[in-house]
């Protein structure tokens, strides 16, 4: 075990995202001790990272400066998957155990992709919207390839005009939420300055390509990969051949780590105080496990939080008018790019919902609740542990998830195993499995 | 730092830039990650290691999410047969 | 629903309750289930789905062994669901003396015609590679069998459905006895007789029911086919289910038909809160690494627990319950449940019908605590 994770850690901030970075760096700007810890290789996030190599000077690549040039232990590959007491985090990164301890912390967990299934989304090259822009980002080559991008959300777009810089042919973007809700999308901006220039970028960047709300994907086609897709559009059902279909519905939070440690959940979201305190002693919340609100909304939460989380009251109250705004966008957000009916039945009887174990729709149509479906067919008992297929079912069925249970995810045995938490040795010498 | 790493996947060479990841490595060398419960071929869906769909055997430790894993000069991955 | 009356009431849709329902429908008798979740849940929904003979005792050889054979004559209508796998069971000695029990089972069962190999540590090898080295030697039991559990008590029930029965689901109860089961809500089923198979709950459905809640844990990994053949537990697991005032774990892996390896076995008395004890889990996958060093690189999905019904002497409690005609019990299974829920419906069934039973019945007389706790 390194001696950066035998310290103890003033704040630990959990997401190397938007309001991971802020949170973290404010912390530190603060003098007290700070780690950050993010499962993938590098911090930035996912969804909505802006891209550092268009040279644009943006809030995260500002904000991923500050850190560097910080005093903050980077903690990346690291995964947490426990918290077995107040006060200490597990982690696993690459093989070894890590233990990290803490006086206060911060979840800046973000949000994933919502995935609803339909005919062929299981085929390779379906992936989501944010997935395929992560993968390109991880060096997948996207240059002469077609892409389709659909779903629903602001996403859809960001990853479009990534994707078209990158070389790729985007043949369609089609959002499903309707022509009036956009509109209303569009006449909202207007209350949010950064968002209209953002929006007109966009517009210009994504010049020429089509794009039509009221639009979903029906089916996708291939024998061994995608080879082509079927969408309704302007009431039609059309097909386009193309090599990527990038497909998600909108983002739901990550709250899987707030609720193994007892915060109180409200709607799907964690409930936060101003000083985006939750519900648990010394825990604080930030970004899009508190609303889905995009890069500003993190950026403020995550500074509120990490002031906080230092002892700086003072200053983080002098940002609640930002946040203010960053919460009446993701407001908007959420009533803009609601799910339409339509896509609750899209899935023919052998589509595939849970992706693990390969429970088809129509074994899962039968159930009533989350918990029978789970028992009967294993639907999310697999290692995505309901990520996936929970979402998806939610909105199929209406079914409601289950409690949280330690693993938070897949850890190895070896990792279960160590007694971390240290408690009294008398309960160790009472336990004897029995040698001769 | 090389500019180019060379692994292998399924015994067979394949460059890609360093710095990509695992599934990179895949979709270059025109393979699927898995294959489900039921045979299908699957890849990756999330990009963000919470699907599991990108689940690839390296160096002979299975179910690792090849999307969070950066390649690594003579790294051996496989997929199940 | 509410004014007609039932021959009878099985309180509990878990494999007992399942297996109660599948049987009285069989024998032409009205039933109705009661149960307040979910078809094979409690410990059905969270046990290994193991079907083992044990030996600890005379009566328990006899119900485990009875309703091994019920479980084999039923496997070919059993649906695919149910996956039912006869791995068998390897009890696993890992030093000279409980090789020595590992002989002494080999002739008890021999005696009983329930085949069983006895394995030297070379053998012990061959046949289960990823054992560490350094085991005394095993007894392989080749007639044992794995089911998914949650599965098998809804084909019970959609059997017993297809004959007439019917299920109350999602209400909760609250008293039975005198010929009704009394909801909280006020409504009121009336019965001749009723069965409680609510196991861990079942003393608070019929007060003085000495059974206590003895928490287990368990773990499944990912897939990791051809890892693990058999059934595998330690002789030493005997000593762990033995005991009855302490907490204990034991070496017990089970390979699931889709290859994830199943991780246990943990027993405590006096929790009574479903949250995973961390301090458990831990020793538990420390024994079972002991046993099997390559599961510690494993990626273990899921960790969850669960109540089995315990009684005070290490028999199910299946018969009458004294002072009240109409109330049964079938519960107090352990971790036998699963086991001895086909037999433990025939034999209720018999006693209830006055059709003479395959095996003794008074060793599992609810009436043998009674008369304990009468004299006390």
């Amino acid at each position: 075990m390194s001696n950066e994770s035998e310290k103890k850690f003033d704040v630990l901030v959990v997401g190397g995202g938007p309001a991971g970075l802020a949170a973290a760096a404010r912390a530190a700007e603060c003098g007290v001790r700070v780690g950050i810890v993010d499962d993938n290789p590098t911090l930035g996030g996912q969804i909505w990272r802006e891209s550092l190599e268009a040279g644009e000077s943006t809030d995260v690549v500002k904000w991923s400066g500050l850190l560097s040039s910080s005093a903050v232990t980077k903690l990346c590959g690291m995964r947490i998957f426990d918290r077995p007491e107040p006060g200490l985090l597990l982690g696993e990164e690459a093989s070894e155990l890590r233990e990290l301890r803490y006086a206060k912390l911060i979840l800046a967990t973000g949000a994933r992709e919502r995935f609803l299934p339909f005919p062929g989304w299981t085929l390779p090259n379906v992936m989501g919207a944010g997935g395929l822009q992560a993968m390109v980002k991880a060096g997948l080559p996207i240059r002469g390839k077609r892409v389709i991008v659909a779903g629903t959300g602001p996403l859809l777009l960001a990853v479009a005009a990534y994707l078209l810089k990158r070389g790729a042919t985007i043949q369609t973007i089609c959002e499903q939420t309707s022509w009036t809700s956009l509109t209303r999308f569009g006449a909202a901006i207007v209350a949010y300055p950064r968002k209209i220039a953002q929006t007109l970028q966009l517009q210009r960047e994504l010049a020429g390509i089509p794009f039509e709300a009221n639009a979903w994907t029906v089916a996708a086609h291939g024998r061994r990969q995608l080879e082509s897709v079927t969408i309704s559009r302007h009431g039609r059902m059309e097909s386009f051949a193309c090599d990527y279909l990038a497909c998600g519905f909108h983002l739901v939070p990550n709250v899987e780590l707030p609720l193994l440690i007892g915060c109180q959940i409200s709607g799907g979201f964690v409930q936060v105080d101003d000083m985006q305190r939750t519900s648990v002693e010394g825990v604080f919340c930030a970004g899009e496990p508190t609303s889905i609100g995009g890069v500003e909304q993190a950026l403020v939460e995550g500074q509120i939080a990490g002031l906080a989380a230092a002892g700086e009251s003072t200053k983080a109250r002098s940002m609640f008018g930002k946040r203010r705004r960053a919460k009446r966008f993701a407001r908007l957000l959420d009533r803009i790019f609601q799910l339409r009916s339509e896509l609750k039945h899209l899935s023919a009887e052998e589509t595939m919902v849970c992706r693990c174990e390969d429970v088809a729709y129509s074994r899962l149509q039968a159930h009533t609740s989350w918990r029978t479906a789970k028992l009967e067919t294993r639907c999310g008992m697999g290692p995505c542990q309901g990520r996936v297929c929970g979402p998806a079912t939610e909105f199929l069925f209406g079914w409601s998830p289950d409690s949280v249970r330690p693993p938070i995810f897949p850890a190895r045995i070896e990792s279960l195993a160590t007694n971390a938490a240290h408690t009294n040795e008398a309960a160790e010498n009472a336990m004897s499995g029995g040698t001769a | 730092m090389p500019s180019e790493i060379t692994l292998t996947v399924n015994g067979v060479a394949v460059s890609v830039s360093a710095g990509a990841t695992v599934a990179i490595a895949m979709a270059v060398a025109g393979q699927a990650c898995r294959n489900s419960v039921t045979g299908e071929a699957r890849g990756p869906l999330c990009g963000i290691g919470i699907c599991f769909e990108c689940r690839v055997a390296i160096n002979g430790r299975a179910h690792c999410r090849s999307c969070q894993i950066v390649c690594q000069p003579s790294m051996d991955v496989r997929t199940d047969e | 629903m509410q004014s007609a009356t039932y021959d009878v009431v099985i309180i509990g849709s878990g494999i007992v309750g399942a297996a109660c329902a599948d049987e009285f429908t069989r024998r032409g008798m009205k039933v109705a289930i009661v149960e307040r979740a979910v078809v094979g849940g409690g410990a059905t929904a969270a046990g290994m789905g193991h079907i083992v003979v044990m030996d600890d005792s005379e009566a328990q050889f006899a119900l485990t062994r009875y309703s091994q054979q019920l479980w084999q004559a039923l496997r070919t209508e059993l649906s695919d669901d149910v996956e039912y796998e006869q791995c068998g069971t390897i009890w696993v000695a890992s030093d000279e003396e409980e090789m020595a029990e590992v002989l002494r089972k080999h002739e008890y069962y021999g005696e009983r015609a329930v085949p069983t190999e006895v394995l030297d540590a070379k053998a012990l090898h061959s046949f289960e590679p990823n054992l560490r080295s350094g085991m005394a030697g095993g007894l392989l039991v080749p007639e044992d069998v794995v089911i998914y559990p949650p599965c098998a008590a809804r084909f019970l029930v959609e059997r017993a459905q297809k004959r007439g029965a019917v299920i109350d689901l999602g209400r909760s109860i609250q008293e039975i006895g005198l010929r009704q089961v009394r909801f909280s809500d006020g409504s009121v089923l009336q019965a001749d007789k009723i069965v409680n198979a609510a196991g861990a709950w079942a003393a608070e459905l019929t007060p003085g029911v000495e059974i206590k809640k003895r928490k287990g844990h368990l773990v499944i990994t990912d897939r990791y086919p051809g890892f693990l053949r058999h059934q595998l537990v330690e002789l030493g697991y005997l000593k762990s289910a033995h005991s009855v005032t302490s907490d204990s774990v034991a070496f017990n892996v089970q390979p699931r038909r889709t290859g994830q390896i199943l991780i246990g076995s943990s027993r405590q008395y006096g929790a009574e809160h479903k949250e995973v004890d961390r301090d458990i889990l831990t020793h538990m996958l420390q024994r079972a690494q002991e046993y099997m060093p390559g599961i510690g690189p494993m990626s273990a999905v899921r960790t969850w627990t669960g109540f089995r019904a315990a009684t005070t002497d290490k028999l199910p409690l299946i018969g009458p319950w004294p002072g009240d005609a109409s109330l049964f019990l079938a519960t107090g299974h352990e971790g036998l449940g699963i086991t001895t829920s086909l037999a433990t419906a025939k034999i209720l069934v018999d006693q209830i019908t006055g059709v003479k039973p395959e095996i003794p019945i008074e060793p599992y007389l609810p009436s043998r605590t009674a008369k304990e706790s009468a004299h006390a």
